[in-house]
């Protein structure tokens, strides 16, 4: 089964790199994309892995917590939706920093939204790929150096040859995949407590260890600083990532980028809640079956196997060997969508618009954008097995607050507000990435949990709330302050692109 | 687009009418969305034990599980009014003005 997907996924690629001869087939594959296939994609993009296995093992731990995640998680897309995603599309090609640099002076902007993006990017690889060795480990009983390296060397291929065409088919067809899974599990769970949710959640409260406290909120956040923080973070954070906000390049126009978002909330809700059924379901049939777990009682691989578990409690072999399969399936995935962005981030931004000054051509730009995929290829192998032994569960926790706090505010400002200029995007920017690394990094986190020191110099988890306002004050103080002749220009300009992002591309097909 | 175009568009009634319309929607939306959701943040920090209340006298169920699903369902329903506004009425504003403009 896992054979059979990397060879048809190889196909894929093959197919689709006949047809990318252009940068906009490989950046955007050519705006053919429709609504219901990019919804797919999109939705594939963020149903990853440790989303599906992590919120599982979190419900299967303490039951409703999980639930929490999953809807800050979700709420991002309707936020993505009003105020982002039609214009995104009217005004960029490309990259989100096509949007930001607009109006506004190409080298320092495209240079900033480029830091964030590659922060982002590569944040989220190394806990992508950690992830990945850890659970091909686990599952096929490969070395972690092999399976790092497996994972690093399919997702060059599928990216460097088949650019956005393959990675997106691939993310489809992963989609739809996982979906059928997880549907199939959960209606097997359902089917065993004869299709009574009652059943279900009395059974879990007998047999959870913490009995009805799964049933309600627990010790998830319980300070209020912490709460708006995290929950600033997963909301905004969603239209922060580059490798999500690149899709809106794939569609035809602004009205197709609208229902893609529509069929994607509408997919990943439906995930999450397969997810929340899936994890009461694993408490039942997993938490109480002595097959699978260890002599101290703990699940045999950690808590979040608990999907892949409950695979073989329902389905037999056969199905824990497709569940498997499609968790390898959404690891490539996700991995090859974030590495195709951090490579457009290097060569459309860094190497055509910073170090050519937009004189770099189209095949040169292709060829330095399927290089830049090579070295994020082999950075991501790299750190994987670096950091095979760390925790890195903070990992994508920062880069969410990075993308909520360095990507985010300088991508709305640019689009709603007229006074933004060059100066105040950039600082902007830079605040929102230093303050969210620097308060991480000084945070429980990594202070204490990763670095070992007794007591944290910042106390709260989730640096979001303080490092998003730092970012919209420096924006707003470098803009109104700033009285160059250039600022005057920028200003004048946002008319035009008003009336661009509202109305489209006109006029330029 | 040209300049010419651009005065064009903006100078058309229409268009600041539309925009003005859309902008509300999205931005009613959006804090329909922030108080749903903050709300529920807060209410986890402040005040859990609200949602542990159970649904019925025997049942295990608490108020908090529905609750949840409604706001992953709420979101998917707030998507699909702002879809259907703007790509049917909205857009065929835009297609209008467009046109007389001479696009």
């Amino acid at each position: 089964m896992f054979f059979v997907f990397v060879a048809a996924t190889l196909a894929i690629t093959w197919w689709a790199a006949r047809r990318t001869r252009t940068r906009d087939h490989f950046y955007a594959a050519g705006g053919n994309i429709t609504a219901l296939q990019n919804g797919l994609a999109i939705a594939g993009d963020y149903m990853s892995a440790a989303s599906f296995l992590g919120i599982s093992g979190l419900v299967f731990l303490s039951g409703y917590d999980g639930l929490i995640y999953s809807i800050g998680f979700l709420v991002g897309w309707p936020i993505i939706l009003f105020l982002i995603a039609e214009r995104l599309r009217n005004l960029g090609r490309y990259t989100f920093a096509d949007v930001v640099s607009f109006r506004l002076s190409a080298v320092p902007v495209r240079s900033i939204s480029a830091c964030g993006a590659l922060a982002t990017v590569i944040l989220y690889l190394i806990a992508q790929m950690v992830g990945a060795g850890k659970l091909i480990e686990l599952l096929f009983g490969l070395p972690y150096e092999s399976a790092v390296i497996i994972v690093g060397v399919l997702m060059i291929l599928y990216v460097s040859f088949g650019g956005m065409i393959a990675t997106t088919w691939v993310q489809i067809i992963k989609a739809v995949l996982l979906l059928l899974g997880a549907s199939f599990m959960a209606i097997a769970v359902l089917w065993n407590m004869g299709f009574s949710f009652e059943t279900l959640f009395e059974r879990a409260v007998d047999v959870h260890p913490k009995g009805e406290a799964i049933m309600a909120p627990g010790g998830l956040l319980s300070d209020p600083v912490s709460a708006i923080s995290l929950g600033l973070a997963l909301m905004f954070g969603t239209a922060g990532l580059p490798h999500i906000l690149m899709r809106f390049f794939t569609v035809a126009d602004a009205r197709e980028a609208r229902s893609s978002v529509f069929y994607a909330t509408g997919f990943i809700g439906y995930f999450y809640i397969l997810t929340f059924i899936i994890g009461f379901g694993a408490i039942v049939l997993v938490g109480g079956d002595a097959r699978f777990l260890d002599s101290a009682g703990a699940l045999i691989g950690g808590n979040n196997m608990a999907a892949i578990h409950l695979a073989q409690a329902t389905g037999g072999d056969l199905f824990l060997g497709f569940i498997s399969a499609v968790a390898f399936a959404t690891i490539l995935a996700v991995v090859s969508g974030l590495t195709l962005a951090g490579a457009s981030a290097v060569s459309h931004d860094l190497y055509a618009s910073v170090f050519r000054h937009g004189e770099a051509d189209d095949a040169e730009e292709l060829r330095v954008s399927r290089l830049a995929t090579v070295g994020l290829g082999v950075l991501a192998i790299g750190l994987g097995i670096v950091f095979e032994q760390q925790n890195v569960a903070f990992m994508v926790g920062l880069a969410f607050a990075i993308a909520a706090s360095a990507n985010f505010p300088v991508l709305l400002l640019s689009m709603y507000w007229s006074r933004l200029t060059t100066r105040g995007a950039f600082w902007g920017g830079a605040c929102g990435l230093g303050v969210a690394v620097g308060l991480m990094i000084l945070g429980p986190t990594v202070w204490v949990d990763v670095l070992g020191n007794a007591q944290a110099v910042f106390p709260y988890k989730y640096p979001a709330l303080f490092a998003m306002s730092a970012a919209f004050l420096a924006a707003w103080g470098f803009s109104v302050s700033d009285t160059s002749t250039r600022a005057a220009g920028e200003r004048e300009a946002f008319d035009l692109q008003y009336i661009r992002s509202e109305m489209g591309r006109v006029g330029e097909g | 687009m040209d300049i010419a175009t651009a005065h064009k568009i903006r100078e058309n009634p229409k268009f600041q009418v539309m925009v003005a319309r859309k902008e509300r929607m999205g931005r009613r939306l959006t804090c329909f969305m922030l108080v749903v959701y903050f709300g529920f943040i807060l209410t986890i920090a402040f005040a859990p034990h609200w949602l542990a209340v159970p649904l019925s006298e025997t049942g295990v169920l608490t108020i908090g599980i529905p609750l949840g699903i409604a706001i992953i369902l709420s979101a998917f329903a707030a998507t699909g009014v702002y879809v259907y506004w703007a790509n049917t009425h909205f857009d065929e504003i835009t297609r209008e003005i467009l046109k007389e403009a001479g696009h």
